[in-house]
């Protein structure tokens, strides 16, 4: 497999899911602000750019709240510019992308470029981004061939999925609010999974605890994690190195057996910062991939008679 | 009903070819799809190109205009070619395309043309596509151009003559395969009604061809395509070949050369690479010995090439064969290498170099089409007639200048076909790009080929740069029983220039021609003695 077009696949399956996650985030964020009476919206509208890494300026509101996660094209974690991301990359790699999938993904595209989003009510939006996404999600499923490019697409999916749980996670340890774990599952999709499993004892040691630790649910960290991890080692496969000589796959399955040994009762101590930690595990093994991987793809520069 | 038909107020343009229409009379070709369109009432009709019009947007049918993707206009009514008119495409694009072959490696060899002064050796030397950097290389298989798209175009009296020939990398055979597949959901009854030679096989012959072509001792030669970038006009095609041929499409920096062999970077460390089908230009395929500053190609490609240890495709230098200013002598090409008279002829052209061919046109340019000689998509062209005065002064200029740079030619009138524009069915002009694909034992020319409609009223240049569309272009298979016999080769008049082994080879066929002939007047005789019994 050429490396440009694993890194391209790659990229596809973090744009996605980077736009589904936040859609999901958002649609709860705002039902929130405006559902519960003790809520301080300002408040929550800060902590939610700063736990998604955007800088809030002065005008920190649920209109900039839409604007920088949602519509705003330079803001690189909109979901516009996240399918945007998604749909070029799908056009960089398109002769590997299967006809209907990359289909699927330029309609999309389309309808938000013809202005689809800011056109419908936010919360049918997030629907329809959702459900966009689903349809791409399970065109892929059903018709790629389970090879390389398959494992670059699940892996970047799987190490946003990690990133962006790790988010949500952060940012109801911050909040005061009683409802901040109730949020955070809903906007996982978790809800209705964690009221079946946790039947009465829904306490929040119970919610972090389903969140990340969940063998179950496709959303947890954990399983989020192992997903990744297979996929490396699939990849690595055919290197003469072990599996665990894979950086990328040593850094995540440390960060795994610390959450998974982790004492029960000491599951709440700390755990901003240890959210934090596995954002930046995210990102170097991120990086650790990119060097393993793709750095083929960087264009190397002829001056006059050397390379 | 409706108060107007389709075709009801149809212009049939005087003084040009309507491929639909003669007069008021339907021709012959055209009857039943005549009879099924006019059948669907208008706003069926407009339904249905929106419908087209979607399609390519949701597949990404797109050619890109400085940077911005755009749909490629499609238009509902096919164009059709009977199969006798198509038999004699065929022949003259295969007769064309072997003439040149011979032609580039005469030029890129001993160069016997320009010694027995059938053209010029400056006519060559002057081409800024000439690459001595390639001459002495012998591409594997003795194929140098793979693919080829010659232009054609119809005039008012209905002849098929060559406008040009694209022999270094001809685009446009992906919207031959894609028009035909959205057209048959946009109006399946027509096509139920026709017998269409199918187009789906051709990158299935490309990649026969490109894999006949590897360099020798290759049993499983790997091809790649190597496109410029996402951002080339022409990045869809690159894409949909490389994906129906099951190659992998490769940019520059993909590729690396390594003791005078090409390796592409995978996930799993370099793999050798024996054929390219390139779609970069020569300038910037290898910055070694072109454009040192191009970040398109691949340091080291030329050296592989000669080498032996990859075949380039189309061959470097190809440019040459194209030139417009060899364009004019493509007609001595034939009959010197081939021993054959041309099958479709130019357009009148002159040479505009010459001196005595300058002074016959140059106070009339106004009522002339003036073209660059290396000028492609239409760029740079000067129709007389449409020009202001400035213009034509400042062509004049450049003109005498210049002259090698230009050729002047009479305004053609190109056939017109009844097309869907806003106001209803109107005529507009179209080309023919029929794709021809070599594999060194035979050229293969696909039934079908690229017309491009230019979308303006009275336009004339058809690009798609220059805002045209296309149509779906269907070639009838013959009925059965009625299948055509090509058309025997006409010789040249005697004493024409032809060259040493096209003398030789015609001298020894001419016996067999004549025991081909008796012997089938044999059979004939045979049958009409047993037809009475």
């Amino acid at each position: 497999m050429l490396s440009r077009i694993a890194e391209s696949l790659y990229w596809i399956g973090r744009y996605l899911e980077r736009a589904e996650d936040t859609a999901r985030i958002l649609d709860v964020h705002l039902y929130l602000t405006v559902e519960d009476p003790l809520a301080d919206p300002q408040a929550a509208d800060r902590l939610l750019l700063s736990v998604m890494g955007v800088p809030d300026g002065e005008d920190a509101g649920s209109s900039a709240v839409m604007q920088r996660l949602c519509y705003d094209t330079r803001s690189p974690s909109s979901i516009l510019a996240s399918l945007r991301g998604a749909r070029e990359s799908a056009r960089r790699s398109r002769e590997t992308v299967p006809t209907e999938m990359w289909e699927a993904v330029n309609t999309t595209w389309h309808a938000v470029q013809r202005g689809q989003l800011s056109a419908m009510r936010p919360a049918v939006a997030f629907r329809w981004v959702r459900e966009r996404c689903a349809v791409i999600t399970a065109t892929a499923d059903s018709t790629m061939s389970r090879d390389l490019g398959w494992q670059f697409l699940t892996l970047g999916r799987s190490l946003e999925r990690i990133d962006m749980t790790a988010r949500l996670v952060e940012a109801a340890a911050l909040t005061t609010s009683a409802s901040a774990w109730s949020t955070a599952l809903r906007s996982t999709g978790a809800h209705h999974a964690f009221v079946q499993w946790a039947s009465d004892q829904d306490s929040d040691l119970e919610s972090v605890e389903f969140l990340l630790l969940n063998r179950l649910f496709p959303r947890s960290v954990l399983t989020t994690l192992d997903t990744a991890i297979e996929a490396l080692i699939v990849l690595e496969a055919g290197s003469p190195q072990l599996a665990y000589d894979s950086e990328a796959a040593r850094l995540l399955g440390q960060a795994r057996a610390k959450l998974e040994f982790h004492e029960r009762a000491q599951m709440l101590d700390a755990l901003p910062e240890r959210m934090t930690a596995l954002q930046s595990t995210c990102a170097q093994a991120d990086a650790a991939i990119t060097r393993r991987f793709f750095e083929g793809a960087v264009a190397p520069q002829w001056h006059e008679g050397a390379l | 009903m409706h108060v107007f038909a389709t075709f009801d107020r149809y212009p049939t343009p005087s003084g040009v070819y309507d491929e639909m229409f003669d007069g008021e009379a339907v021709r012959a070709a055209y009857s039943r799809i005549h009879g099924r369109v006019t059948a669907l009432s208008p706003e069926e009709l407009r339904a249905r190109a929106d419908f087209l019009a979607r399609s390519y947007v949701d597949q990404g049918v797109t050619f890109d205009i400085g940077g911005e993707e755009q749909p490629f206009p499609l238009d509902i009514l096919p164009r059709v070619i009977d199969a006798p008119s198509w038999q004699v495409i065929e022949q003259g694009v295969k007769q064309r395309v072997k003439a040149l072959e011979a032609f580039l490696d005469d030029v890129y060899g001993p160069g016997q043309c320009f010694v027995d002064g059938v053209l010029p050796r400056r006519v060559v030397a002057t081409s800024p596509h000439f690459h001595r950097v390639v001459a002495g290389l012998t591409p594997p298989g003795g194929v140098r151009v793979h693919v080829s798209g010659i232009d054609l175009i119809r005039d008012s009296d209905g002849q098929f003559r060559v406008l040009e020939d694209n022999v270094r990398i001809p685009s446009g055979v992906s919207y031959v395969m894609t028009n035909r597949r959205v057209l048959t959901s946009a109006i399946p009854e027509v096509f139920a009604d026709h017998r269409i030679r199918p187009v789906r096989q051709y990158p299935h012959r490309l990649l026969e061809a490109l894999r006949a072509c590897a360099p020798s001792g290759v049993s499983e030669p790997t091809v790649v395509v190597l496109t410029p970038g996402v951002y080339n006009s022409a990045y869809f095609e690159h894409a949909l070949l490389a994906r129906m041929m099951g190659v992998r499409l490769v940019e520059g920096r993909d590729l690396v050369c390594q003791a005078g062999r090409v390796m592409v970077r995978t996930t799993s460390g370099l793999r050798q690479v024996h054929v390219i089908y390139r779609r970069v230009d020569d300038d910037f395929i290898d910055p070694m010995h072109f454009r040192g500053d191009s970040l398109l190609g691949c340091a080291g490609l030329v050296n592989a090439a000669h080498a032996g240890n990859v075949t380039i495709a189309n061959a470097i230098g190809n440019g040459v064969a194209d030139d417009k200013l060899v364009y004019t002598y493509v007609p001595d090409l034939i009959r010197y290498y081939l021993a054959e008279e041309p099958v479709l002829n130019n357009v009148r052209t002159w040479r505009l170099e010459e001196p005595d061919q300058r002074e016959e046109v140059i106070d009339r340019l106004d009522e002339l089409v003036v073209k660059p000689v290396d000028g492609s998509g239409g760029k740079g062209i000067i129709i007389g007639p449409q020009a202001s005065r400035a213009e034509i002064d400042k062509i004049r200029a450049h003109v005498l200048a210049r002259p090698r740079g230009w050729i002047a030619q009479p305004v053609v009138q190109l056939s017109t076909v009844p097309t869907m524009v806003p106001g209803g069915m109107r005529p507009r002009h179209v080309d023919l790009r029929p794709f021809a694909v070599n594999d060194g034992d035979d050229v293969w020319v696909l039934p079908g080929g690229l017309t491009r409609v230019a979308l303006g009223d009275g336009e004339l240049i058809v690009n798609s740069s220059r805002g045209g569309g296309s149509k779906d272009t269907w070639v009838l298979a013959p009925r059965k029983g009625a299948e055509v016999e090509p058309s025997p080769v006409r010789r040249p008049a005697p004493g024409s220039l032809i060259h040493p082994q096209a003398r030789k080879d015609s001298r020894a066929e001419h016996p067999d021609e004549r025991q081909t002939y008796t012997q089938q007047q044999q059979q004939q005789q045979g049958r009409s003695e047993v037809a009475p019994c």
